[in-house]
């Protein structure tokens, strides 16, 4: 089924119009309405006016994540905070969330796009979807729940956690549409087989997994422990939420809603924009939004973009699954932790030298992070307890300046490697590729 | 006086490690009098009483380890039943807080010292001065 057929079907050359109309609507709105993009224009020499294409729109300059933080709280807004009637922010931990609002528009093309995604993993108003994200300032929750009402489905809003109540409701209310984080769908289906509940007794046929990387070897293991299609969700605060992009059962990428957000790959060195196919940074404008339309923002996730018509029988453009990161940054049970933050708290402990290792892994279903640090004749004592001391301390001070506590190891110097006298910082062992 | 310095190395909580350390000592022809061994899950660190202590240390450093030198007391052990309990009582008696302890028999094998680590060695030499002990003296 496709909820809106004329919208996701349509020929290229319509979209690129309808595209262009709104790209050039929205860049004069947010001139006119946000000083920052005023300010930025200028600084580019770019006027509204010159945006005559749909390729003009890299003459723009790019909008980061750190300029929504320095424009905490409501700096990015365009409109005033009266008519923005709800906000959302990031997961992040470090500084200042991203704060994120919404008109009444905005809502309602955010249930539109939800409830083609939802449409797209073939729910309908007969289901029960057990809605297992975060309900709250977290957009996931929030976000399947506006696309399940829309298309008049049943939703249970019932978060994550108290796993067996969670598998009880799911027997007892015949959940047949599950979303949340792939690493939880696990955990539930682990938790489910413990108590001796068969997934044939479920009625699971799918479900949406998304906020956080997950791999091709992770989706048959849903799908086989939990009897149901389970397919990629793709969104982000900073330009709506869940409903950026939804694989459809093809298994064949993510169809982008690209008549509401406009996909761009760039070459995170050069800044330049990649042809069709190639691996690059995904860039994301939102053309229709009203209480916050970003421009040309970075999301820093690496994909690529493939043209071509999906089988079924969408026309919107779809994106690889996510790879990776073209920065440094880390989500740690769905909380974004950036590895130079932590090097900054270690290297604010006296007596600790920059040789460091964090090293991520998901031993079952949640993420595990360690920091190992090399001892130092400075960090030295031969007295163990003074050492148990100074690693504490150490574990106290990332956690009071990254809001996470990390376990730390003290290794021996020179134990780390070195590569050409550069230590590699981060080891993710989760293995998403 | 020679006061009696004891290595003490960083060591990670792992199989072959202490094996690396000793070979680093033997390598350099220093003789291990004494080993004792204070872990704390994932890391430990290791006392050596040698022969050479300067040189050992030289040594472990130069081999890539954290390593220190530092002073101890190490009082004289009657060999006889109670002949520990007599030293630990004059330490309890003087209310002296021993941080770690072991033992080590001295080169000349007929003498053996209990090794204490504490805060002031001078202090505490001063407050067990007339309890009839005999302090190591090299």
């Amino acid at each position: 089924m496709i909820w809106d057929k004329k919208a996701e079907c349509m020929t290229q050359k319509q979209r690129e119009s309808l595209q262009l109309e709104r790209m050039q609507k929205t860049v004069k709105y947010v001139y006119e309405k946000v000083p920052f993009y005023k300010k930025r224009f200028n600084e580019s020499k770019i006027k509204p006016a010159e945006i005559k294409s749909l390729a003009d729109i890299s003459k723009l300059p790019f909008t980061a994540k750190a300029d929504l933080r320095e424009g905490y709280p409501f700096g990015m807004f365009a409109v005033p905070r009266e008519q923005i009637v709800e906000i959302h922010t990031s997961s992040g931990t470090t500084g200042k969330p991203v704060v994120a609002g919404y008109t009444r528009n905005d809502l309602a093309m955010w249930g539109e796009v939800m409830g083609r995604t939802l449409t797209m993993i073939g729910a309908n108003q007969n289901d029960v979807i057990q809605n297992c994200y975060g309900y709250g300032l977290f957009t996931g929750g929030l976000g399947i729940h506006y696309g399940a009402q829309r298309i008049g489905a049943t939703v249970l809003p019932i978060s994550a956690g108290q796993t067996k109540r969670q598998l009880q409701v799911m027997q007892d209310f015949g959940s047949t549409i599950l979303t949340c984080t792939p690493s939880y769908a696990l955990y539930l289906a682990e938790v489910a087989e413990e108590e001796g509940i068969t997934a044939k007794k479920l009625k699971l046929k799918a479900g949406c997994f998304g906020a956080e990387m997950w791999t091709e070897k992770i989706r048959d293991e849903i799908e086989k422990r939990l009897h149901l299609t389970a397919l990629n969700i793709y969104g982000l605060t900073e330009i709506i939420g869940p409903g950026v992009a939804q694989e459809c059962p093809k298994k064949n990428g993510l169809h982008i809603a690209e008549d509401h957000f406009y996909p761009e790959i760039i070459s995170p060195d050069t800044l330049e924009v990649l042809p069709e196919g190639e691996k690059g940074e995904l860039v994301l404008t939102g053309i229709t939004r009203e209480g916050m339309p970003m421009i040309r923002f970075r999301t820093k996730d690496v994909t690529a973009l493939r043209r071509g018509k999906c089988g079924c029988g969408r026309t919107l453009v779809r994106m690889d699954r996510i790879t990776g990161r073209s920065d440094d940054m880390l989500k740690i049970r769905g909380v974004i932790v950036f590895p130079s933050n932590i090097e900054k708290a270690l290297l604010e402990v006296k007596g600790v030298e920059p040789h460091y290792q964090i090293i991520v892994t998901r031993p079952q279903f949640l993420d595990e992070i360690e920091v190992k640090v090399e001892i130092t004749k400075k960090m030295f004592s031969d007295e163990v307890k003074h050492l148990e001391k100074l690693k504490q301390e150490i574990e106290d001070h990332i956690e009071e300046k990254i809001g996470l506590r990390i376990k730390v190891t003290l290794v021996e110097p020179k134990s780390l490697p070195r590569s050409e006298g550069k230590a590699q910082r981060v080891v993710d062992m989760r293995n998403f590729k | 006086m020679g006061e009696l310095k004891q290595l003490s190395v960083f060591a990670e909580n792992k199989p072959g490690k202490i094996e690396k350390i000793t070979k680093a000592l033997a390598d350099a022809g220093i003789n291990i009098l004494a080993i004792s061994i204070s872990s704390s899950g994932d890391f430990g660190v290791i006392k050596f009483i040698v022969d050479k202590c300067d040189d050992a240390l030289k040594k472990l450093k130069e081999a890539g380890f954290t390593a220190s030198l530092n002073d101890v007391l190490g009082i004289e052990l009657q060999d006889r039943p109670g002949g520990l309990h007599s030293v630990v009582q004059a330490l309890g008696n003087r209310s002296i807080n021993v941080e770690n302890a072991h033992v080590f028999v001295a080169g000349s094998r007929d003498r053996a010292y209990l090794i204490i680590e504490v805060d002031d060695i001078n202090h505490t030499r001063e407050l067990l001065k007339n309890d009839g002990l005999t302090f190591y003296n090299s």
